[in-house]
């Protein structure tokens, strides 16, 4: 079964040390040369370029502020559009479980990011749409405090963004 | 092999939607236990849906994804009795796939 397959090949990759990878990725991002691990495996055929490791954006998900981490991404300060729309409660009582949906009206989106301004990694979750997949999405977020939350959408190239502030009375990230 | 997921796919009018719900801690790395050592990061990375093998969602996760996952998307197409697969790993190299028929 192909799946199965891909399935061994993610397994394999983790197990060589997923921390090492990212690093050697890192690394490779930073001096901006070189094929990195990933492309190394990328060539030798062990990782087929459109799987979807390859893509992870761990520089964006480990960011720490939204400079950094729209930085991460390569977006220039992203337009607010009305074609965007980000639906969040505006109280939330349990930060653990926030239901996010965002929809966007946008000829050729391509992805949806979800941001939340004052995590401690402000990058939640990022969806790509293929063609034939409706640009929508619902899924549920922990915020630790009262915070924008973002809607950030790639169409045709270009990023555009909905913000919404949610009020949280009890914060998600434990500890 | 993680837990089971629980996936629900409906095809009306044309438009399947796909409801996912996923077993998993998610922990951030940031909470601390009984013993205030912090319990280490554990979540799902990526997750990938397919129908009839054909990818209709990819997902990246980071830490701020709630506990058991939640998602809903939509794609055109799709009858009844189509296969919609989901697959997800984790950062440590755990996997899990699930497969329903839409109904």
């Amino acid at each position: 079964m192909q799946f199965m397959a891909h399935q061994k090949i993610w397994a394999s990759f983790y197990n060589a040390g997923g921390n090492l990878i990212n690093m050697e990725r890192r690394k490779a991002l930073k001096t901006g040369g070189g094929l990195g691990l990933l492309g190394l495996f990328t060539a030798i055929g062990l990782i087929r370029p459109g799987m979807a490791w390859a893509k992870y954006e761990a520089s964006a998900f480990d960011a720490k502020s939204m400079a950094e981490t729209l930085d991460a991404l390569g977006v220039v300060t992203p337009e607010s559009n009305l074609s965007v729309h980000l639906t969040v409660p505006e109280i939330a009582e349990n930060g653990a479980v926030v239901p996010v949906s965002v929809a966007s009206f946008l000829e050729h989106t391509e992805q949806i990011y979800i941001l939340v301004e004052k995590n401690p990694n402000v990058l939640a979750a990022n969806f790509v749409f293929p063609d034939g997949t409706e640009s929508f999405v619902t899924t549920r977020v922990k915020m630790r405090e009262t915070s924008s939350v973002i809607a950030l959408v790639k169409a045709n190239g270009k990023f555009y963004r909905a913000t919404k502030e949610v009020k949280v009375t009890a914060g998600g990230c434990g500890g | 092999m993680g837990n089971p997921m629980r996936i629900r796919a409906s095809v009306q009018e044309g438009v399947t939607e796909v409801k996912v719900l996923m077993q998993h801690e998610m922990e951030t790395g940031l909470r601390k236990d009984a013993d205030g050592k912090l319990v280490p990061a554990w979540h799902i990375t990526e997750l990938k849906a397919l129908h009839n093998g054909k990818t209709v969602l990819e997902g990246q996760f980071g830490t701020a994804v709630s506990k058991n996952p939640y998602l809903v998307f939509r794609f055109k197409g799709g009858v009844q009795g189509d296969k919609i697969l989901v697959n997800w790993i984790d950062n440590k190299g755990d996997t899990r796939s699930d497969e329903v028929e839409i109904s």
